[in-house]
């Protein structure tokens, strides 16, 4: 009599199990159908529901307003616009604006930020003090109040433009903004663009080899000679052949306002500062843990090999706490992007003022465009989650975590 | 499950369900006890709240009179203050009842929005406003000069129109509130405000030293300013549009706030049709027979309105111009009661 070998269960069947319904079973997936029915019922109901009651009030729906002229005008735009253009280009003028705010406001966030921080962290009492005191005072207030500050504080302080205050008559300062010198480009432009892209790349491939170089066989090779000479020689040198690249434009006054040059509005600069000095003071205090989270042996270690304290702390001590800073400055990142929505307290024309807000006015379609504007921050938000863990994750392989 | 669903749509689809479902207007605001009125967030001689918190102007006093047929008491009000890009929103959601908010009539706002006009309270047109030191006289020489304005109002679109038909260049600075907007303006941000005239010198009376700035002369666009109600309920329509044509009567027959007891008690069966002794009209709109007495009695006629907001009894000091009687040189004409 002989014993038939027992068959393994079917894998499959297992997997799909153990993937849906979990500790439950087979129970546990009729839950999680049930409940995905439900969930999918409930959107139906309230997309029907409102298409029904959108038609039965004669509210006109749909995006084909997108294609219809616009009809207002723009006081800051990155991408050519006049009033003649349509409110599909209102949408991207008004993206690209929150996008420069956003991006601009990031980069100085990050560097007050992280010079805050390491001024709380500094022995120097006078140093740790004004850090702290600056991270007190900027987190405790209403950012709205802090932006509305700004305008009003920058407004109030700066001249009409017929008194305004010249920067070696080339840049002038009013309460209209910031007007420098515009570069236009002339025939040497494009040679000279062509070196300096070049320049950057085969210095930043320098930069490679120097460092596999350094890792692999210990060898120090020095650099920065020719670094130089490619990001300054070779343009140069192109100067020469070709003639200067571009000349500027020096605003002048004409009338009421500067006419020429490129002009920097108050109300950026009010926002970005309000933004950037308002998360600078919540990263500080993130980047203040991350420093305090490694322990203090590393930095006594440090000090044993004979580093100072500036080259402990960036060669050694910020590396293993960009692991702990990266996830929460993402969310600072985050916040600010979002943030920069109050622009349309002070006028300046980011996505919400223009398109959710004069657009919207101006159609009346509610549901399309506030679906739009925040379909828009959800893909800016997780693309900047995205690139920030891509970004930690090659921080903590570096470590070899 | 169908309360939990009604919920989540009124909630996500901005609250267009509950009321697109039931057009009984009256019926909601008699049930309710007051009438909502959307207003604007403080626009003086239309809509403010002054010290005490009262709201005064030539809107309030329509939402007043409206109230005062509904009720016999115009204080049963609610006011809900909206700034120029939400107001519509706030009508469609049934937020508010009545939009008695400055808005200018066009047709893509009567056609687009689920809403309609009623009626024109106010003939206005677009101006500017600039500092006297500047010494401009015209707003032809306003070439390259920078513009305050309210975002979200048809003003916006006229200030583009405008400067392209004159082939001049401005900056647009492009406020959320009327108050932000002359704020800016103060501060020196920009040369020029520019909204409805009327505006213009409501706004004035807010600034600092009013006397340093003017009104340019030109007037850019017609403004014809008028309550909105929701499609949809024609019995409310009618009632919101011959309130109005209920204030222009009374002025056009003489009956004031003091005097319509006495005129109730008069012969004249132009009078006694419209001061309810004779006919049904009142209860044709679904009030009372005595709606015009109850209405004049309340905020006084059109011309009343109008002296004690806007004209010569209030600090605007406007003159009638277009919104006289159509027998004194003006628009304001309403069709017949009878």
């Amino acid at each position: 009599m002989s014993t038939e070998a027992r068959k393994p269960p079917p894998q499959i069947a297992l997997k799909i199990r153990r993937a849906l319904g979990g500790k439950s079973g087979w129970n546990g997936i009729v839950v999680q159908f049930a409940f995905a029915a439900i969930l999918g019922w409930i959107g139906y109901e309230i997309v029907s529901n409102t298409r029904a009651n959108l038609e039965n009030q004669h509210i006109a729906a749909g995006f084909g307003f997108l294609r219809n002229n616009a009809g207002f005008d723009v006081n800051q735009t990155l991408i050519s616009y006049t009033g003649s253009d349509t409110f599909l280009r209102v949408f991207v003028v008004g993206l690209l604006n929150t996008l420069v705010v956003s991006v601009v406001g990031i980069f100085f966030a990050t560097v007050i930020g992280f010079i805050v921080a390491l001024c709380r962290l500094s022995p120097n009492w006078l140093l740790s003090r004004v850090g702290e005191i600056y991270v007190e005072i900027i987190r405790n207030l209403p950012l709205l109040f802090q932006i509305l500050f700004w305008y009003l504080a920058v407004l109030a302080a700066l001249p009409n433009p017929r008194q305004s205050i010249s920067l070696l008559g080339i840049a002038f300062i009013s309460n209209r903004g910031l007007v420098i010198p515009r570069p236009i480009g002339e025939s040497g432009f494009e040679p000279f663009l062509a070196m300096l892209v070049l320049g950057i790349v085969v210095s930043l491939g320098l930069r490679f080899y120097a460092r596999r170089a350094l890792f692999e066989r210990g060898q120090v090779i020095r650099i920065w000679p020719s670094v130089l000479a490619l990001l300054f020689g070779l343009p140069l040198a192109t100067m020469l052949v070709f003639g200067l690249p571009f000349t500027f434009e020096l605003p002048q006054l004409k009338g009421f306002n500067f006419a020429g040059g490129s002009r920097i509005i108050p109300e950026f600069v009010a926002l970005t500062v309000a933004l950037s000095t308002y998360t600078a003071a919540f990263i500080a205090e993130i980047v203040r843990a991350g420093i305090l989270s490694v322990h203090k042996g590393q930095m006594e270690a440090g000090s044993s090999l004979g580093l100072s304290r500036g080259a402990t702390l960036r060669l050694i001590v910020v590396p293993q706490a960009m692991r702990v800073i990266v996830p929460p400055l993402t969310n600072q990142y985050l916040n600010l992007t979002k943030n920069s929505s109050l622009a349309v307290a002070i006028g300046y024309p980011d996505l919400v003022s223009v398109f959710a807000g004069t657009s919207l006015s101006q159609t009346g379609q509610a549901i399309e465009i506030i679906a739009m504007t925040m379909g828009i921050y959800l893909l800016i938000s997780l693309v900047t989650s995205a690139v920030m863990s891509v970004y930690g994750w090659r921080v903590s392989r570096s470590l070899g975590a | 499950m169908k309360r939990v669903t009604l919920a989540l749509t009124l909630a996500l689809a901005a609250g267009l369900s509950a009321q697109a479902a039931d057009a009984q207007t009256l019926k909601t605001v008699k049930d309710r006890g007051t009438l909502s009125c959307g207003v604007s967030q403080g626009l003086p001689g239309f809509s403010s709240p002054d010290d005490k918190g009262n709201w005064t102007g030539i809107d309030v006093d329509l939402c007043r009179a409206i109230a005062a047929a509904i009720f016999n008491d115009p204080t049963k009000i609610k006011f809900v203050p909206l700034s120029a890009k939400d107001r519509f929103t706030a009508l469609q959601s049934g937020e508010v009842d009545v939009l008695s908010r400055n808005t200018t009539w066009t047709i893509s706002r009567d056609t687009s929005l689920g809403a309609n006009f009623t009626g024109v309270t106010y003939y206005d047109g677009q101006g500017f406003m600039v500092k006297k030191s500047l010494k401009v006289n015209s707003a032809l020489e306003l070439n390259s000069a920078s513009v305050c304005v309210q975002t979200g109002t048809t003003t916006e679109q006229n200030l583009a129109d405008y400067f392209k038909a004159n082939n001049m260049k401005y900056e647009v600075i492009a406020f959320a509130t009327n108050d932000e907007t002359v704020k800016a303006y103060e501060a020196g941000r920009c040369d020029v405000f520019t909204t409805d005239q009327s505006g213009l010198y409501a706004n004035r009376l807010k600034l600092a030293n009013p006397n340093d700035h003017m009104v340019l002369p030109e007037i850019i666009s017609k403004e014809p300013l008028g309550p909105m109600v929701r499609h949809g309920d024609d019995q409310w329509f009618d009632i919101v549009k011959w309130t109005l044509f209920a204030l222009v009567t009374a002025e056009e027959l003489g009956i004031t706030s003091k005097n319509v007891d006495e005129k109730a008690k008069l012969e004249n069966p132009e009078l006694k049709r419209v001061l309810g002794s004779d006919g049904n009209f009142g209860e044709q709109l679904g009030l009372t027979k005595d709606w015009v007495v109850r209405i004049v009695k309340a905020t006084g006629n059109y011309g009343e309105v109008f002296d004690r907001n806007v004209g010569a009894g209030s600090p605007l000091a406007i003159n009638r111009g277009l919104n006289n009687l159509w027998n004194k040189g003006g628009l304001q004409y309403a069709p017949p009661i009878r």
